[in-house]
């Protein structure tokens, strides 16, 4: 009997030494889009803190809503939003508050976007990146003029059947919208026949629908035309693809996306250290030279390296400018959806 | 007739020496009941609560009655939801579709792993382990990298076309990627090992005198293996069969990756509700009860026929 007692005591201190243990160095738990930020930042984050980092990655805002509702969010304390994402997680009573004493770095923020539609007064979250939505083509394959949608939308023999569009629906329709000149999310019964006629006659020109494969399969070569993001774009000609980013003439689509605190973080405290960490001037630039967009953030420009700097893509012309996705009313967005199943169908 | 189905009654019940062990029995059987409910019956039956809620925009379900899911899947009501009902094809030919595919991948597999099986059984000793060993190396790696470098052999510029081009074969490169060709070598390819170990195994029982035997009575080797061999190794045929089907019929790495995800099939279908672009999780709880109907009502087909067969 004694004998039992001493094992179950020696096991109880052993328990608590262990728990004890665990506590010592703080967690924190990320929610992230793929390849966006550098293992290096991750780990001196974790060094400067005393926190184990943890990361799971998504590959559409849409994929990381969907997780959250299905039981994540409390899990998680912070996820990287983009614009119209943040408004909608706002909206869904799914991000926490914070106040700008919280982040000794907050007036670091660029004033441009310091106060934005999506989150006004900056509430919920803080900028990462922004860039750009539109296209790249292969210049060893198409030689013509490329800064125009109908490449994706319209394209001309040649490409046909050689081209790849991102699988995000709230992007390839926004896309779609601006090339035929219709408002977004218009709920005008006529346009959006049109928008549905136009993706239905484009798809056979379609070779697949792809995200996370967007950048290989430029570098590869197994498409000429890659609907694509500017500095995912930028990585690929780093990899040698001989690609040109396109800056449409009807225009194209900005976003940001953006860090934000989750509701029920479960190391609140944490999230507020590594927000504020990301708004230092030389890690906002580390994440700016790996990911190759551009960051929100004011002073970083001199740890710019000199490929961010004169990046084509992260470089946009004074004219046209980008429009940034709108969240659509629930009747337009089943309209959406709609489409979108009878596009993939 | 009469005297052979009281001897398969009387074979299925142990007689006598019940008594003591038919307490224990059930405690022992409790651990398989256990796992049932709580990884088969739980499950399904959140999906069948699910497919008949209301639901929820961006995802989720709101606790009303509905019959939407269903409705969705079987009428087609305009791009706006208000014109007439008509039948809804799009889903149906999305099941149709992957219903197709696993259907020759199943076929595929029969006919390459059948073969391969019955030379793997007829080898000895040590060769049988060294053929079985190697059919199943491949399989340590995640299928998700299998899959993605089966999509580098295949692509425009990879390997297989350099290598055809190089030896003059072709004059351009066979466009192989993102067609419906790449979706069934992806299925073949991910689901062969299941057509072969159980076909193995059947063969592997299998006693050759009986070859012999009807050698003996003049059958010819096609009639032996078609009238001899087949019947008695049919099991392992259609355990192979059930086990390559049902997968496949489900798969979604193979259409998105080598399909290049232009067109849904099942597997894509339900998961774009729950985790993609379109939150509709009754309807893909409905599809998903739908899916798993048609396969129940298949097999069940199946065994009917079976039993009316062997009477």
């Amino acid at each position: 009997m004694k004998n039992i007692r001493r094992i179950f005591l020696s096991a109880a201190v052993l328990c608590a030494f262990g728990a004890a243990q665990a506590q010592a160095a703080g967690k924190l738990s990320v929610y992230h889009w793929f390849e966006y930020i550098p293992q290096e930042l991750l780990d001196k984050f974790a060094a400067e803190h005393d926190v184990e980092v943890t990361m799971d990655t998504y590959d559409s805002n849409e994929a990381m809503l969907a997780s959250l509702k299905a039981g994540k969010l409390g899990s998680y304390d912070v996820a990287v939003p983009g614009d119209y994402m943040v408004k909608i997680l706002i909206e869904e009573g799914m991000l926490d508050s914070f106040t700008r004493s919280e982040m000794s770095n907050f007036d670091n923020i660029a004033p441009e976007w310091a106060d934005v539609s999506f989150d006004p007064g900056r509430k919920h979250s803080i900028p990462y990146q922004w860039g750009s939505t539109s296209f790249s083509v292969n210049r060893d394959h198409y030689d013509g003029d490329i800064n125009t949608l109908s490449l994706v939308f319209d394209p001309p023999a040649e490409l046909s059947g050689k081209i790849n569009v991102l699988d995000s629906q709230a992007e390839l329709l926004a896309l779609a919208s601006i090339y035929l000149g219709i408002p977004q999310c218009t709920s005008d019964r006529e346009e959006l026949r049109r928008l549905n006629a136009l993706v239905q006659a484009a798809k056979p020109h379609w070779a697949s629908f792809g995200s996370d494969v967007a950048k290989d399969v430029l570098v590869s070569g197994d498409v000429s035309v890659g609907m694509i993001w500017s500095g995912f774009s930028a990585k690929a000609r780093e990899e040698g693809a001989p690609i040109q980013y396109a800056f449409p003439r009807e225009g194209y689509i900005v976003w940001m996306d953006n860090v934000a605190l989750l509701k029920d973080a479960p190391n609140r405290e944490n999230a507020i250290k590594f927000m504020n960490f990301l708004l230092e001037p030389e890690n906002a630039a580390a994440v700016t030279n790996f990911a190759q967009y551009t960051d929100g953030v004011s002073g970083t420009g001199s740890y710019h390296s000199d490929a961010v700097r004169n990046s084509p893509e992260s470089n946009p012309p004074a004219s046209p400018t980008g429009s940034f996705v709108e969240v659509c009313s629930q009747e337009v967005q089943e309209v959406y959806d709609e489409i979108w199943t009878q596009l993939r169908q | 007739m009469a005297e052979q189905e009281t001897q398969e009654q009387s074979s299925g019940e142990p007689s006598g020496e019940r008594g003591i062990y038919e307490g224990l029995a059930y405690y022992l059987m409790a651990p398989a009941w256990v796992t049932l409910f709580v990884f088969l019956v739980v499950p399904l039956g959140i999906m069948l609560v699910y497919s008949f809620l209301t639901k929820e925009f961006r995802g989720g379900v709101i606790w009303e009655f509905s019959l939407a899911a269903y409705d969705q899947f079987f009428f087609d009501r305009g791009l706006f939801g208000d014109e007439p009902a008509r039948i809804e094809w799009t889903y149906i030919g999305i099941f149709w579709r992957s219903l197709w595919q696993a259907g020759l991948a199943t076929l595929l597999c029969l006919l390459l792993g059948f073969p391969t099986a019955f030379v793997i059984a007829t080898r000895s000793g040590r060769w049988k382990f060294v053929w079985l060993f190697l059919i199943t190396i491949p399989y340590w790696v995640n299928l998700l990298i299998r899959t993605i470098s089966m999509k580098f052999l295949i692509r425009d510029n990879g390997p297989l076309n350099e290598w055809l081009l190089a030896i003059g074969v072709l004059d351009k490169p066979l466009h192989l990627i993102n067609t419906d060709f790449a979706i069934q070598l992806g299925l073949f390819y991910s689901y062969l090992p299941f057509m072969v170990l159980p076909i193995y195994a059947s063969i592997e029982r299998y006693n050759f005198a009986l070859s012999e035997a009807a050698a003996d009575l003049y059958a010819s080797r096609w009639y032996t293996l078609r009238r001899v061999i087949f019947p008695l190794v049919k099991p392992g045929v259609v355990a192979g069969c059930i086990l390559v089907f049902v997968p496949s019929l489900g798969a979604f790495l193979a259409p998105d990756l080598l399909g290049g995800a232009k067109k849904f099939m099942i597997g894509s279908l339900i998961e774009e509700q729950f985790k993609g672009n379109i939150g509709n999780w009754p309807f893909g709880a409905a599809a998903s009860m739908l899916l798993l109907s048609l396969v129940l009502v298949m097999l069940t087909c199946y065994a009917l026929s079976q039993s009316r067969a062997r009477r």
